[in-house]
Formats: structure tokens, C-alpha cells, sequence
């Protein structure tokens, strides 16, 4: 084991305070959250920070050594790009170690105005090979680039070889099929665009109905699901959706499945990645614990040569079953 | 009176059509389309190119001959290593401009270059489209999704940097992009070993939800709207807000007639209407959209205002 | 991780208790639920901020096990919660309904709602947008009911918090469910 693949970052989701402070407590070493408006890709309702939360969350981190990082990854609407702005000079303010972008046009205006400020690129930006990870580097300083969901262990450890800044990659959670930030699939269903509005499937367009014995999802008044009593149900993202195409009937995209990576954790540490990621800035507290509970044990068990248990969060995920996803080449 | 109030925009052909096809479809165009601008080349998948480059550069010289001034597409998710080598070759070539629907493409930007961004790249505010045009970026055809009021904000931007708005005014709109082919998955197949089965659906296969309603197309790694875009009612209030120009994405069937249709629109020389009554006609399959345009659903048909 | 071992196995309420309840007169339950509320807006002013616009929503808890349900109707002004028969049930925006134990333990952070409702243990019908919000702003108040209860007592609060508390161990371990909040420590 390569000394860098011991330091493993673990960078953990809050869609609340309290989510926040559960994630410290079991072993986040960073923290990733937004603030309550349109400028994070979790803008759904009840969840995420006011400037005064945040403050308090920040002080709190610290006090416990981890670190938090500002996600303000949607793409500035024209003629309100102050907001987006405004934001990163609150999280600089506030003393965030570091601010999630996906927008040029706000990397830009970050860069010139924060030169201290710790720019990592948002995997909105699906910045998915070495040269547009060398050019977010060489243009704006960014320091580390969560990279997107398509790519194979080796290809990562490819980029890793060919770059000098750090990736963060996901390792549990929902899992997008499509390239992120560049899907206007929601869109096209409901007019909200998850890159503008910062909500993908918002749940003011999802209706949940019982049809006799089946419980049918609806997204803009589009079908995205039929279960039965004995199926899992999924969330009303389109790309998980059942659908026919042709003759095929069932899941055009993807199955419902989320991705769990930590039986690759050495894999993608002798990959050479920096940090790894969890999904679920939208879901509670109870998650938040359990995910990162059994995350920070499973890279403390792979820093001291102990075999990593896998599988125990099962019961967490969509369709109550999980994937290795694009990490192994037989996804595509 | 009639005057040209747009330039026209061919886009990429953006379906897996066989190489006689390709070379017809062009040949057809160069003679006979009245647009102002083609962009040629594979944007969606590396793995269908080969079958037809041969053909490109005799399409490229008709074009040129039919006083078209050509654009070279570039690959919308670049992940492989032959694909940034070919992205990379596109900046080393100089004869013609390139358009960047990824921006990997912007590690390979000269200073002295300038070039076109396309719909694929996140174009959303004033100050994306600044720094880009600072770039070299000379033209933008917006995201698809975008509403007029971004459209608007834009124009007066890229007035403000020397650069023109294009806007995606006919075709299936481009949704996603994804490493995943799902044009193979639909035959219980994979990217790897796809066998190219994009090639028997000419504009996509069709999307239906499991209550019958049409809903996207699927085409090898991208996904695209069911609906075609179309803004053929709403070229007045495009005009008066300073959109410079108009892009029209190939489908099969008459293409040349619907160009037409949107030369003769645009100029003031026929109604909305009965443009698009000669859309109808050159595709009657079709099915229309401009709901993004009036920041509703994008599969929304609102009749020109 | 207690939570993860019970997420398949989460208790029914015990038919006998339900059947004892159904012939119960509501209104002792009613006055107690208003008193709830009120008290909660008080202890709680950030649920009703994390809400919005929500709050002016009405929710219908449906606690399948039980021969009642509760019409909760978060306005700040004046936060309602009702319990009703299921033969008197009006309108409402959203109905949320699982066991009495998952509602509970949702409330108390020892579930995760979107877990439960993968599993198909919480059903949601209605306005989704406002069960979302009020979801998320239950979960960020890491609200104890026990320690609620007790504080309804007002001044009374430390004395009578310890005869609650073993009401509810006492109740909880009669029946499953989780009558307190979760606790989470620090594991370093």
C-alpha cells in the first residue's frame, strides 16, 4: 500500500445542522453542504443552510478538525449571476476550506476575486478526462476535481497519472447515469432545470398514486414507475425510470440501484484518488450516521491492512439493491 | 418586403445514418439548402466515425462550392484517449473553424483561435459567456432549455463581447449524454459490443412510457426529446431580441424543405403559420415543441404569440 | 448500528393495545396533541423556518397500526394537532402513513424516510413538495416526543422528566417502539 493511499479523505453529506453534526460525530472528516437558495444542486424544500447555520456548522467543524466544503455547484441564471457570487463571498467569509463550483463563469469570478480560496470543480462540471481537469487547473488554480460517474478504475488511475490536482470521486449513494450538469431530462418534464432551479425530479411535480394494487410515480404527468406491494420502490429520477424502447420493456437507463463502492476502496486509493465521496445531502440525519459510520470503518480497516466489510447498507439504498456502477467497464 | 433577419445554422447530424446516406444527405444540402453555416463531424459517438470519414471531406468541398462556410463538430463527452487525440487534432487543423460541444476542447484553444461553442456546453449567464469570448468563442448556440429571458440577457452580452446567439430552432432536442449506450442496452447488449444497432432507428428510438405516451429517443450514448424543438412561431420576438441566428438539427426525411421553411419565415416571406404548416408537411411524424423557450416544460407547445 | 439491523423488522403496534384504543375517548388525546404543538412551536422556532411556505400545508399522520390518525397543521401562529377516527377525516394536502413505531421512529431520527419508503414502510399521497419539507425540518430538530412531553409541564420539567422517560422505556420496550430520540455520540 502506496503511504498516499493511507490518508484517505472522507467527504460526507449534510442537508441540515443536525445531518451536519451527525456526520462529525461519526468520523466525517469533511463535510459537503449548501445554502438554502438556488445556488446548490440540493435545492429541495426543508433542507439545507441559512448564512447564520452555516457559520455555526463551519465553528462546529473545526472545533472537530474536519473541514467543510460549499457546494454552490448550479449554473448562475443570466441577469441574477450576483447571487452565485454573493454566495462564494459568504463561504469565504464564513471561512469555508473550500467551494464546489461547476459554472466558468463563476470558477472565473472566484478565482480573480478569492485568490486564497480553495476552488474545487463540482462534478456538475463533468470535467471527465485529463485535459478538461488540466484546463480547470491551469485557467482558475482549481485545486481538486470531483470527477464524474462514468469513469472505470482504470481510467481514473489514468487522469491520476496524467494531472497534478486531487480527484474526489462517489462511492456511495444515488448514482446518475448521465453525464451531471449537462441533463436537462427533468427539465423536459417539468420546466424546472436541475442545472438553474438546483433540483432534479423536484418534488413539486412528482405525484405518487395507489392504482389498485400498484403504486404508479408520476413526473410532469409522465409515468416513471409501476410497483407492486412486494417491489421496492424508487425515486422519480427519469433515468431510473421503466419505459419502452422498441421492444424492449423495463429500465431504459438505469435499474434502481445505488452505487456502493466500498469494496473498492483499495482499488481506488492505488488509483490515486485523494477523497472519497457520499450522496445524500437530501436524506436524514439517521443515514448521515449510518453511511459515514460505516465508511470511516471501512477506511480505518483498509489503513491498518484489515479486510473491509461490505454490503451492511443495503437497507439504505434505491431499489434496496446496489452497484459498482461505471467503475467496472461492463457497465457501459 | 421581405429582408433576412437570422443566418442559418446547420448542426451536426447527430443520428448513425449509413455513409451513402451521410454523403447524400450533404450533397443534398450543399446544392439545394438555403443555409448559411454547416457543422459537420461526429458529436455523439467516436465509434460510428470511422464509417464515414472517408466521405467528409468531399461533403466539406461541395458544401464549400455551394457557398456554405463549414464547422467542424467536435465529440460531446470526450473520455477515451483516441478521443482526446482527435479533439486535439481538431485545434492543430486550421482551414476550419471548430465548434466545442465539450469543454475538454478548451485545453487545446490557441490565443489566436477563435471558435464556435455549441448547445452541448453550459452557456448560462453573462459571465460564462464573457470569459469564453475572452477565449476566442465568436459564436454560441445556446443550451436548448434555456428561457427567453436568459436568451435575452445573453444577446446583450455577446453584443458586448463581438459575438453572435444562436438558438436551437428545429430538431430533437439533445437531453443527456452518457458513457452508457443505451441504444445497446435496448438489445441486451453493451457499449463495448454494441454492433452499432444506432443505425436502424434514422432520427432515434422511441421512448414511450409504460402507459403509451411518447416521451424521448434514445440515440447510442445520448438521449433526446421526443418533441422536436421548434421556434418557427416565435422568429419575431427571437428578432427583436438580437438572436443572430438560427440552428436547424438534420433529420431524415426532407430536410431541404424545411430549411426552406424557415428561410422563407424568417425573411417575412410567408406567415408562422403557414411555415409551419410546411414543417407538417415535410414531417409528418413529428410532433413539436418550444416550451423551454417560455421556461415551461420543454415538451410544451405553445402557438407563436 | 441499531438502525440499520432494524430497518427490515420495524414493529407493529400490538393488536391487543390497538384494540384497547379503539373504543378510548379521543379528546384527552386531542388536548394533549394541541398542547403538543404549541409547545413545539415555542421550543422549535427554526422547524417553522425550514417549513416556509409549507407550513400553511395540512398533513394527515396515519398510523396504520392504530384506530386514529392525527391532522397536523404547522401554521406558526397557531401549530395544530388533532386526533381523529378514521370515519371523521377531512381534507387534507398530504397524508404520510406507516406503523405507529416507523412514524415514531422517523420522528426521532432512528429511521431514514427515504429508506422506509423504498421499503415500502411509509406511504406518501398528495402535495410530495410539502411532505418533503416537513420531513427535512422534523429531521434537523432532533425533537425527543418523551422530552417534549415532559416539558409540557412547564416549571415541573425536571421533575417530571424522569417519571416520562420511564413511561416511555417502559411502554417502548412493551412495544417496539421508539419513544425517545436516537442518540448519536461522538465515536472518538
Amino acid at each position: 500500500m502506496s503511504a498516499r493511499a493511507k490518508d484517505l479523505e472522507l467527504i460526507c453529506p449534510a442537508g441540515t445542522p443536525a445531518a451536519f453534526r451527525a456526520a462529525i460525530n461519526a468520523g466525517a472528516h469533511a463535510v459537503y453542504c449548501g445554502f438554502n437558495d438556488e445556488t446548490n444542486a440540493r435545492n429541495f424544500p426543508g433542507l439545507n443552510f441559512s448564512r447564520e447555520e452555516m457559520a455555526a456548522a463551519i465553528k462546529y467543524a473545526h472545533q472537530h478538525d474536519a473541514k467543510v466544503l460549499i457546494a454552490i455547484n448550479t449554473f448562475p441564471r443570466a441577469g441574477a449571476f450576483w447571487r452565485w457570487s454573493k454566495a462564494v463571498d459568504d463561504a469565504a467569509r464564513l471561512g469555508a476550506d473550500a467551494v464546489i463550483l461547476a459554472d466558468l463563469g463563476l470558477l472565473d469570478d472566484a478565482a480573480r476575486r478569492h485568490p486564497g480560496l480553495r476552488l474545487h470543480v463540482s462534478v456538475q462540471a463533468a470535467a471527465a478526462n485529463a485535459d478538461a481537469i488540466a484546463f480547470y487547473a491551469r485557467v482558475f488554480g482549481a485545486r481538486r476535481v470531483v470527477l464524474p460517474r462514468v469513469l472505470t478504475v482504470q481510467e481514473i488511475a489514468a487522469i491520476n497519472r496524467e494531472i497534478d490536482v486531487e480527484t474526489e470521486v462517489f462511492v456511495f449513494g444515488g448514482l446518475c447515469v448521465m453525464a451531471e450538469g449537462r441533463c436537462s431530462l427533468s427539465s423536459y418534464a417539468t420546466g424546472k432545470s436541475p442545472n438553474m432551479n438546483g433540483a432534479c425530479s423536484p418534488a413539486s411535480h412528482v405525484e405518487y398514486r395507489q392504482e389498485g394494487d400498484e403504486l404508479v410515480s408520476r413526473l410532469g404527468g409522465f409515468a416513471i414507475h409501476r410497483v407492486s406491494a412486494a417491489e421496492a420502490a424508487p425515486y422519480p429520477t427519469l433515468c431510473k425510470g421503466c419505459f419502452q424502447a422498441g421492444d424492449y420493456k423495463g429500465h431504459v437507463f438505469e435499474d434502481p440501484v445505488s452505487l456502493d463502492a466500498a469494496s473498492l476502496i483499495p482499488q481506488l486509493a492505488e488509483a490515486g484518488v485523494t477523497a472519497l465521496k457520499i450522496e445524500g445531502r437530501q436524506r436524514s440525519r439517521a443515514y448521515t450516521e449510518a453511511v459515514v459510520r460505516s465508511f470511516r470503518r471501512a477506511l480505518d480497516a483498509y489503513a491498518a491492512g484489515r479486510p473491509i466489510a461490505a454490503g451492511e447498507l443495503r437497507e439504505l439504498t434505491e431499489g434496496q439493491q446496489t452497484t459498482s456502477g461505471a467503475y467496472r467497464k461492463t457497465w457501459r | 418586403m421581405t429582408t433576412k433577419r437570422f443566418e442559418s445554422t446547420l448542426g451536426p447530424l447527430q443520428f448513425n445514418w449509413s455513409a451513402a446516406a451521410f454523403a447524400d444527405f450533404y450533397a443534398r444540402i450543399a446544392d439545394e439548402a438555403p443555409v448559411d453555416r454547416v457543422v459537420i463531424g461526429e458529436s455523439v459517438c467516436s465509434k460510428r466515425e470511422p464509417f464515414y470519414a472517408d466521405r467528409i471531406p468531399a461533403a466539406i468541398e461541395r458544401l464549400e462550392r455551394g457557398g456554405k462556410s463549414v464547422v467542424l463538430a467536435s465529440l460531446a463527452l470526450v473520455t477515451l484517449d483516441r478521443e482526446r487525440r482527435a479533439a486535439r487534432e481538431l485545434f492543430e487543423q486550421t482551414q476550419h473553424e471548430v465548434e466545442i460541444d465539450d469543454l475538454t476542447l478548451m485545453n487545446f484553444v490557441r490565443p489566436e483561435t477563435s471558435f464556435s461553442i455549441g448547445p452541448l456546453v453550459n452557456v448560462y449567464n453573462e459571465a460564462t459567456l464573457g470569459f469564453l469570448a475572452r477565449q476566442g468563442a465568436r459564436r454560441f448556440c445556446l443550451p436548448p432549455e434555456l428561457p427567453f429571458a436568459s436568451v435575452e440577457v445573453l444577446v446583450a452580452a455577446a453584443n458586448v463581447n463581438g459575438a453572435a446567439v444562436e438558438v436551437w430552432a428545429y430538431g430533437r432536442i439533445p437531453l443527456a449524454i452518457s458513457g452508457r449506450c443505451y441504444h445497446a442496452r435496448a438489445h441486451g447488449l453493451s457499449k463495448d459490443s454494441c454492433r452499432f444497432v444506432c443505425e436502424k432507428d434514422l432520427d432515434g428510438l422511441a421512448v414511450r412510457t409504460l402507459e403509451g405516451a411518447e416521451f424521448l429517443a434514445v440515440n447510442g450514448v445520448q438521449t433526446l426529446s421526443h418533441k422536436y424543438g421548434n421556434l418557427i412561431g416565435d422568429l419575431d420576438r427571437l428578432a427583436q431580441a438580437g438572436v443572430k441566428s438560427l440552428r436547424l438539427s438534420p433529420h431524415s426525411g426532407d430536410f431541404v424543405a424545411v430549411t426552406r421553411a424557415f428561410a422563407a419565415t424568417a425573411s417575412g416571406e410567408i406567415s408562422p403559420e403557414d411555415g409551419l404548416a410546411l414543417l407538417r408537411q415535410a414531417a409528418p411524424e413529428a410532433e413539436f415543441s418550444n416550451g423551454f423557450l417560455f421556461g415551461d416544460c420543454g415538451a410544451a407547445f405553445f402557438p407563436s404569440a | 448500528m441499531v438502525f440499520m439491523s432494524n430497518a427490515r423488522i420495524i414493529p407493529r403496534f400490538p393488536a391487543a393495545g390497538a384494540a384497547a384504543l379503539r373504543f378510548a375517548p379521543l379528546a384527552p388525546l386531542s388536548l394533549a396533541g394541541a398542547r403538543l404543538a404549541k409547545s413545539l412551536g415555542r421550543r422549535h422556532p427554526s422547524l417553522f423556518a425550514r417549513l416556509g411556505e409549507q407550513a400553511g400545508k395540512s398533513f394527515l399522520i396515519d398510523p396504520t397500526d392504530l384506530p386514529f390518525v392525527f391532522l397536523l397543521a404547522p401554521q406558526p401562529q397557531a401549530p395544530r394537532l388533532e386526533a381523529l377516527r378514521r370515519d371523521d377525516i377531512g381534507s387534507w394536502d398530504a397524508r404520510i402513513a406507516g406503523s405507529f413505531a416507523g412514524l415514531l421512529g422517523l420522528v426521532h431520527g432512528a429511521y431514514d424516510g427515504d429508506a422506509l419508503f423504498f421499503s415500502r414502510d411509509l406511504i406518501i399521497e398528495g402535495d410530495t413538495e410539502a411532505v418533503l419539507a416537513l420531513r427535512n425540518a422534523i429531521d434537523n430538530e432532533e425533537i425527543d416526543l418523551a422530552g417534549e412531553a415532559a416539558a409540557l409541564f412547564g416549571p415541573l420539567e425536571l421533575l417530571a422528566s424522569r417519571p416520562v422517560r420511564r413511561l416511555a422505556a417502559f411502554v417502548g420496550g412493551w412495544s417496539g417502539v421508539a419513544l425517545t430520540r436516537a442518540e448519536n455520540e461522538r465515536s472518538e
